[in-house]
């Protein structure tokens, strides 16, 4: 019997009877991390990983009904073991390990294998299924080290400064900004943040990981020359809105796994592309798959059919699961 | 290659002229001479011939990447560039190269040209290894032939002449003809380029022609012409031919044909090699090359005739050519670029009459005394099989390039034609627009509305619409696909499109029987629904 099955209202463990990221609402949902594909509102009760209530809540309301377990703690709900386990993906985000009657399942929502110090870091676990997502599903996306990609963002910023620039960096206020406030060199300049940015900065403090010091954009005039060493991280959004007018002579660049492709960076219209995802690359993927020991893959969104074609060329036994997961980076990188 | 991956990578990110430049400038002044001489080249837009089969190409960098062939193509669809996808699917080098681009070209790269597969299967791989990922791409373009950056040769002469501290009418002037596949990049020949100017350059010319003088779209309601142009009379005024516009250099007993892409033709019009008995040495021509017989012929004539490799006895008899003569550029041996339009005008028609051959006609002059006259003869233009008028100021100099700082010519064409079609096919696009559906296949009705109809398929088009658009476009077509085939799908006809073309013939290869000439989107019409589509009667109407 299927432990997961895919069905309109989202993936639904028939046992359990729950849903895991359901995108209409339902009784009993499990969540495995805030990004607002997979955390909706409308849920009668929310189960999550312990560290990604101060998330969850600052963005479905401060009073759901919501249920955390640390990670690695087993809940047993009809006879249904289910435990959360770092996806290494943003803050709080997690896997979703089912056993019953012996047979094991993990859904991972979206993951990422390198670990990057502002979430706990992926963590392999096996199982019989494994439902993974499939972003970045062709080989063509390969990610280089991240610490060459803050070395670049660092090498630009100090760029713009000696060439009187203010630095605007545009990426998915949740999750992507932390980590680059987290990874670059802040003593080069003061840092700026879009108002959109600063409270999920604010959660990310509140559960001890470090992010440097950063200013509101908002409280800057235009004419504050100390706009001109700044590094502004801001959502894509922000770009070609008035707000954006105020640092004068810019640079801007834009953080994202689909700035691997010349075309899409092209498409943004932004000075620099860097290629930094919260994603797992192509060799992540299968290296997570490897890992998890399945001999079942269910694929969701992304490259589905080309990954389910070149597992099951390896002998795997995968299929497709549709579901109406976006994606944060395809949004942003569009 | 690691400096020119990076100076393409810093054109390719901007789209401001300034910081073009000063890239340019960057990687011309620390650049050894004998690279800089390669880089001209690419940047101007040389092209040497492909120098590994595509189809090889692919199969061992699939071979080299470790992965299925199937695997590739679904990343070449993602991608939307060859060079590009392979240079992201080949192994990661840590190492890089620093041989300069000149060592890449004439020691690696052009020494591949017709090796046997099993030699590339050694070579390539080897070559590979050795360049990052930037320079991988670079380099994968140039075997390929598909080197192409955003930057005009304009901008290529500008940035020359700041750093050698020249006019850059004297660098445009040498990098002519720079291009022309006979021309192998050299250290000598690009310190020619940037060299002091000498008093014996003019004679050592050989056949090189001038620059080409280009002109600036006009389209402006006629009614505006007074107060923006002036009083017609100051205008030189001719019909805008349609067909290969051409520099005739006749020097030092020899004749040379020039195509506008700075292409030396002389082989491929052989009926123009009689000008040489009827022009004087120093005398070089501005002019359009066109099929002649008492009157102008379509250019789908002149096309047909381009693409053949040997021009046979019939070919000559059905498409003969003949030079519409508009501007004289050199005469007696000297520069007549500073005379003015009227001057030179004058002399030219002086030239065509002494020269006295029927391949060699002066094109006509138009007169009228308001633009509205013009105008109104202007409507001819489509019977004429003209393409609307040239305007250009009788006292304005032969410049350099699309520039108006010497003098300005106006092309002031008709109105495209146009019809409502349906989009039927759509494939993904290249390079900016890769993974996005760009390129659509437009069809009209059959029949008229009411009868029993299908949608015939009778052009391409892939520009004029906004991004915008063309991401709506691009959602619409995903959610309607019927059927892929490789890189194309079908779709459920649901958007009609104004499509404008400037030319239309019947044709034998196509199933609609007819071809369109530069089809582009004119407008998308949400207004209207499928059904209201043109039909191809309303195509063939437009045949007569």
């Amino acid at each position: 019997m299927d432990l997961v099955i895919a069905r309109p209202e989202g993936l639904y463990c028939p046992a359990g009877d729950f849903y895991i990221d359901p995108w209409r609402p339902v009784e009993r949902s499990v969540i495995t991390h805030a990004h607002g594909d997979h955390a909706r509102t409308g849920n009668q009760h929310y189960l999550a990983a312990a560290p990604g209530e101060g998330i969850l809540r600052s963005r479905l309301g401060q009073d759901i009904n919501l249920q955390t377990l640390a990670y690695g703690e087993p809940l047993v709900h009809h006879g249904v073991t289910l435990s959360f386990h770092p996806a290494g993906h943003v803050l709080g985000s997690a896997q979703v390990r089912l056993e019953y009657q012996g047979e094991v399942w993990v859904a991972s929502g979206d993951y990422k294998v390198e670990p990057d110090g502002t979430c706990a870091p992926f963590e392999p676990v096996r199982c019989h299924t494994f439902i993974t997502e499939s972003t970045f599903g062709l080989p063509i996306y390969r990610w280089q080290p991240q610490a060459q990609i803050f070395a670049g963002i660092n090498d630009w910023w100090q760029a713009n400064i000696a060439a009187g620039k203010a630095s605007v960096l545009f990426c998915y206020s949740f999750g992507k900004a932390q980590r680059i406030l987290h990874g670059i060199d802040a003593s080069i300049g003061p840092i700026l943040s879009h108002g959109a940015v600063e409270p999920l900065n604010r959660v990310y403090r509140e559960a001890g990981i470090h992010i440097p010091e950063t200013l509101y954009a908002g409280d800057f005039n235009k004419t504050d020359p100390l706009l001109r060493q700044a590094l502004i991280i801001a959502p894509p959004s922000a770009g070609g809105s008035s707000w954006i007018k105020r640092f004068g002579d810019y640079s801007d660049a834009f953080a994202s796994g689909w700035m691997r492709l010349r075309g899409t960076r092209r498409r943004r219209g932004v000075d620099r592309g860097f290629v930094l995802s919260d994603h797992a690359d192509w060799p992540g993927l299968l290296w997570a798959i490897e890992q998890t020991g399945a001999e079942r893959v269910m694929v969701t969104h992304g490259s589905v059919g080309v990954l389910v074609r070149h597992l099951r060329e390896k002998g795997l036994d995968a299929q497709g699961f549709t579901t109406e997961y976006g994606d944060d980076e395809e949004e942003a990188g569009a | 290659m690691k400096a020119f991956a990076e100076l393409y990578a810093n054109l390719d990110a901007t789209t401001s002229s300034n910081a073009k430049l000063a890239a340019l400038q960057a990687y011309f002044r620390d650049a050894a001479p004998e690279d800089a001489a390669w880089a001209v080249y690419f940047l101007s837009g040389g092209r040497p011939r492909q120098l590994v089969p595509t189809r090889l190409l692919r199969d061992m960098a699939t071979e080299a990447s470790g992965i299925e062939p199937w695997l590739f193509e679904e990343s070449y669809q993602s991608v939307g560039d060859l060079a590009e996808t392979i240079s992201l699917l080949l192994p990661e080098s840590t190492y890089t190269s620093e041989d300069g681009l000149a060592v890449w070209m004439e020691e690696k790269l052009l020494p591949l040209r017709g090796l046997p597969p099993l030699e590339l299967a050694e070579r390539l791989p080897a070559l590979w290894a050795q360049l990052d990922q930037p320079s991988l791409m670079v380099c994968i373009k140039l075997i390929t032939g598909s080197f192409r950056v955003g930057v005009s040769k304009l901008l290529v002469t500008r940035a020359l002449a700041a750093m050698a501290d020249l006019d850059s009418k004297r660098v445009a002037q040498r990098l002519v003809g720079y291009t022309d596949l006979s021309n192998r990049p050299t250290a000598e020949g690009y310190l020619k380029l940037i060299a002091a100017e000498s008093s014996d350059e003019h004679a050592q010319r050989g056949g090189q022609p001038y620059p080409f003088f280009l002109a600036h779209g006009l389209a402006q309601p006629v009614e505006q012409f007074d107060a923006l142009l002036g009083a017609p009379t100051d205008w030189q005024v001719e019909w805008k031919w349609d067909g290969i516009r051409a520099q005739l250099v006749k020097r030092d007993g020899r004749l040379w044909v020039w195509s506008r892409g700075e292409e030396l033709v002389t082989e491929r019009f052989p009926e123009l090699h009689s000008l040489v008995s009827g022009l004087p040495d120093g005398t070089v021509i501005d002019g359009e090359i066109v099929v002649w017989k008492d009157a102008v012929q379509p250019f789908a004539l002149l096309q047909q005739r381009i693409g053949r490799k040997t021009l046979s006895k019939k070919v000559l008899e059905d498409a003969p050519v003949a030079v519409l003569a508009y501007d004289l550029l050199e005469h007696q041996g000297d520069d007549w670029r500073n005379h003015t339009q009227a001057e030179r005008r004058a002399q030219l028609e002086q030239v065509v009459t002494q020269c006295n051959q029927p391949v060699l006609l002066a094109s006509p002059l138009l007169t009228a005394t308001t633009w509205q006259a013009l105008a109104e003869q202007r409507e001819a233009s489509r019977s004429l099989g003209v393409e609307g008028m040239m305007l250009k100021a009788r006292d304005g100099l032969y410049g350099v390039g699309r520039t108006k700082d010497m003098g300005v010519w106006w092309k002031w064409k008709v109105d495209p034609f146009s019809v409502d079609a349906v989009l039927i096919y759509a494939q993904r696009g290249h390079g900016r627009r890769a993974s996005l559906y760009s390129d659509y296949t437009f069809a009209v009705w059959d029949g008229p509305p009411g009868s029993e109809r299908t949608l015939v398929p009778f052009a391409k088009a892939y520009s004029g619409l906004t991004d915008e658009e063309m991401r709506k476009v691009d959602a619409i077509v995903r959610k309607t696909t019927v059927e892929k085939f490789g890189p194309v799908s079908s779709v459920t006809p649901s958007m009609v499109f104004e499509l404008g073309f400037e030319g239309i013939a019947l044709s034998k290869r196509h199933k609609s029987g007819i071809a369109v000439r530069f089809p582009r989107m004119l407008r998308w019409r949400q207004d209207k629904a499928v059904d209201e589509a043109d039909s191809l009667a309303t195509l063939q109407d437009l045949l007569t």
